[in-house]
């Protein structure tokens, strides 16, 4: 394909040298899907190397990384790998590829353009904690990401990295990769399990953990397609070179992936730790005729921050101290020409949508926060109707079986503290009504 | 239930995927499967799932319920997603959606008249770096507007298939659901077709050109301080 760059004017040198293109280098190569060009990119070097170590030394090679978790909580890999505990009993690794918290598109170009490391990684994350059978959970919308990674498998299997007696080393795995059918909530690890299992995608009750009763009750390790698939590159380039990579505390690189009022959205993989100033200037800059409003630093799920944010070094600890959450890095950028009201309702209609239903506060709650929202947007609200929102959220934050209820309340509450103005201008009838309200009313 | 033969092999090569006794992990390939035949997940689908895995059509319907990309009801060979999310919205997807609705003469998941194009909102689908988006049959168009995806099913409506920006070349929906139950790809050029694109590679490019590249490694050294334990 061609390689042409819409271009507006090069970076300033500051955020250039942000840049860390690990993960994402190998996407330049058309070809790297494939497994002769990943082997000639350094592909399955990895392994041969892991392969030399005892498990528990690969384990205490990932702590000492400080590698964290890429799906969202940072959850540190090596702690996680650890918890499986060596029992006699079989194992599973269970990869979440169900990429679907709105603003996150970090792991589908992952698995598209480079799907060898991540089952490179697989193989090496499988071989610590002793599974002998991993399943890949893709997305079922992901669908040329699962068609690669099968050939990856495919290809993987031909040449003994998977399979009996892999490279040699007495190791044996086999690798699944199944499709999902359309449910956000299977993204989370448990309900993920459950969705695996065959069964309606519904959160369990924790504890006992997945580390000791996952698929099938047995110990499991679920992780995230970009924390298993950098693991060859940590493997490779040794523990002190991904802590150098990043920032103080937060080691590696990151994908940023770069949505909405920029002029060049995508994906950046640079030191953790970079300000959503240095993302906007590797970005181009705000569109023409954009001015920074608000931001979520890791998708829907997380508080939404306002423009003064912007020199946040955005890496676990900093954006927790500035009240939200690193998340995916799923940098949605919103300027003053997009509404926070209707940003709001239009996830919460999300939320309210995929909520499983299996608890109240969830179930009910996003429901109404859904009516709440169309009736002040339909220049119906009242005054109340905040205070109604704000109640909703305290039922549903901490109250809620699972994680996508706590989530839910991430917008509402931030864009209530930044921007009440905003859903006053609603109330006022300072600012025209969006929605109809015949419309909202036949629902 | 007069499913064909392959179907019955290929419901046997999907339950051996799974650990022995853990048969059940088949259901949710097994549905599509069924929805490979027959374009939805027919009662009969439900059926031949429960007879398989030996569980109740009840158990099987619970399922089936629970996940958007089961259809209730047939389907056109092209199924038109188009994200409505907040981020794609603000970039301009209702208005996609409701452009083509108003072509397609449809609301969401409705198909045509003609039984050919089936229209749906999706939610965030993980493009949000291509607002707004929208996907036939899973694969990808890019930076829609609503001119460009008038054009789009409009070729669809006309027997042609536009080629996607990411993905593969187009398949019906009945032979993208072989697919999600596991199988392989067995065209070249579905295996070939394009992941990359301009938003993807952003960063990546902006650092070649800029000639940055990650610290030097020695791939050689140690993992930890002391030498490898001779494994196994
Ligand atoms: C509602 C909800 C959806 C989630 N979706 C995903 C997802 O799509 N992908 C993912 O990796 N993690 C997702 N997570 C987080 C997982 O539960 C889990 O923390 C993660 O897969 C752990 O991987 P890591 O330790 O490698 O980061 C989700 C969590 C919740 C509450
Ligand atoms: S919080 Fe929502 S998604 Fe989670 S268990 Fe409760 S109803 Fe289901
Ligand atoms: S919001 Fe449309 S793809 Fe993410």
């Amino acid at each position: 394909m061609s390689v042409t760059v819409p271009g507006p004017r090069r970076p300033r040198e500051d955020a250039l040298n942000k840049l860390k293109p690990v993960i994402t280098k190998r996407w330049m190569s058309p070809g790297a899907w494939k497994l002769d060009v990943y082997e000639q990119l350094d592909g399955y070097k990895a392994l041969r190397k892991a392969l030399k170590y005892s498990e528990g030394d690969l384990i205490s090679f990932m702590k000492e990384s400080g590698h964290r978790g890429r799906g969202g909580a940072g959850f540190p890999v090596g702690m996680k790998w650890q918890f499986v505990p060596d029992d006699g009993q079989e194992h599973y690794l269970v990869v979440n590829a169900d990429e679907g918290e709105p603003g996150t598109c970090k792991d589908l170009p992952l698995m598209m353009n480079d799907p060898h490391s991540l089952i490179e990684g697989i193989i090496i994350a499988s071989y610590a904690i002793k599974a002998s059978r991993a399943f890949v959970y893709v997305r079922g919308e992901a669908i040329h990401a699962a068609r690669r990674l099968r050939n990856a498998v495919r290809e993987a299997k031909e040449a003994g990295y998977l399979g009996k007696d892999i490279l040699g080393s007495g190791f044996d795995l086999e690798v699944v990769i199944h499709s999902g059918a359309g449910a956000y909530i299977c993204g989370e690890e448990t309900a993920l399990l459950d969705s695996l299992e065959g069964k309606r995608g519904q959160p369990r009750l924790r504890p006992p953990f997945p580390a000791t009763h996952g698929l099938y009750n047995k110990p499991t390790c679920i992780n995230n397609v970009g924390s298993i698939a950098a693991v060859p590159h940590i493997v490779l380039g040794g523990a002190q070179w991904w802590k150098d990579l990043g920032s103080e505390n937060a080691a590696g690189t990151m994908i940023y992936s770069l949505s909405g009022r920029v002029k060049r959205p995508g994906q950046y993989e640079c030191s953790l730790g970079t300000t959503l100033r240095e993302l906007i200037e590797l970005a181009g800059g705000m569109e023409e005729g954009h001015e920074l409003k608000f931001f979520t630093p890791g998708g829907s799920s997380t508080p939404m921050l306002a423009a003064d944010s912007i020199d946040v070094p955005l890496d676990f600890d900093n954006v927790a101290k500035a009240g939200s959450i690193l998340g995916t890095t799923a940098v949605m950028i919103f300027s003053d020409q997009d509404c926070p009201v209707v940003s709001c309702w239009r996830w919460i209609k999300f939320y309210a949508h995929e909520s499983c239903g299996k608890c109240t506060p969830c179930r009910e709650g996003n429901y109404w926060m859904v009516r709440v929202y169309e009736r002040l947007l339909s220049g119906r609200g009242q005054m109340g109707d905040l205070k109604l929102l704000e109640s909703a959220c305290k039922n549903l934050l901490g109250r809620s079986f699972c994680g996508l209820g706590d989530g839910a309340t991430s917008c509402v509450t931030s864009s209530l503290k930044f921007f009440r103005q905003d859903y006053l201008d609603y109330i006022e009838g300072h600012k025209p009504a969006v929605l109809d309200a015949a419309t909202i009313g036949a629902h | 239930m007069n499913y064909p033969e392959k179907i019955r092999e290929q419901a046997e090569a999907i339950l051996v995927r799974y650990p022995e006794g853990r048969e059940r992990s088949a259901l949710l390939p097994l549905l599509h499967l069924v929805q490979s035949h027959d374009g939805y997940v027919s009662d009969d689908g439900i059926a031949f799932c429960a007879e398989v895995l030996s569980i109740t059509k009840a158990q099987v319907q619970a399922v089936s319920t629970f996940y958007t990309m089961y259809k209730r009801e047939p389907a056109g060979d092209w199924l038109v997603s188009v994200c409505t999310n907040t981020l794609c919205r603000s970039k301009g997807g209702q208005k996609v959606f409701d452009a083509l609705s108003d072509e397609l003469d449809v609301g969401h998941d409705e198909t045509t008249a003609d039984g050919k194009i089936t229209l749906e909102h999706a939610e965030c689908l993980a493009a949000c770096d291509y607002a707004p988006v929208v996907t036939v049959n899973y694969e990808f168009y890019d930076d829609m507007d609503e001119e460009k995806s008038l054009g789009l099913v409009r070729e669809l409506k006309e027997g042609r298939r536009p080629v996607p920006s990411r993905g593969a070349p187009l398949c019906t929906l009945r032979e993208i659901s072989v697919q999600l139950a596991g199988f392989d790809e067995e065209r070249t050029a579905g295996l070939e077709g394009n992941a990359q694109g301009d938003a993807t590679l952003a960063g990546a490019r902006l650092a070649a050109e800029a000639g940055i590249t990650a610290p030097a490694f020695d791939p050689t050294a140690p993992l930890l301080a002391k030498q490898p334990e001779e494994a196994k």
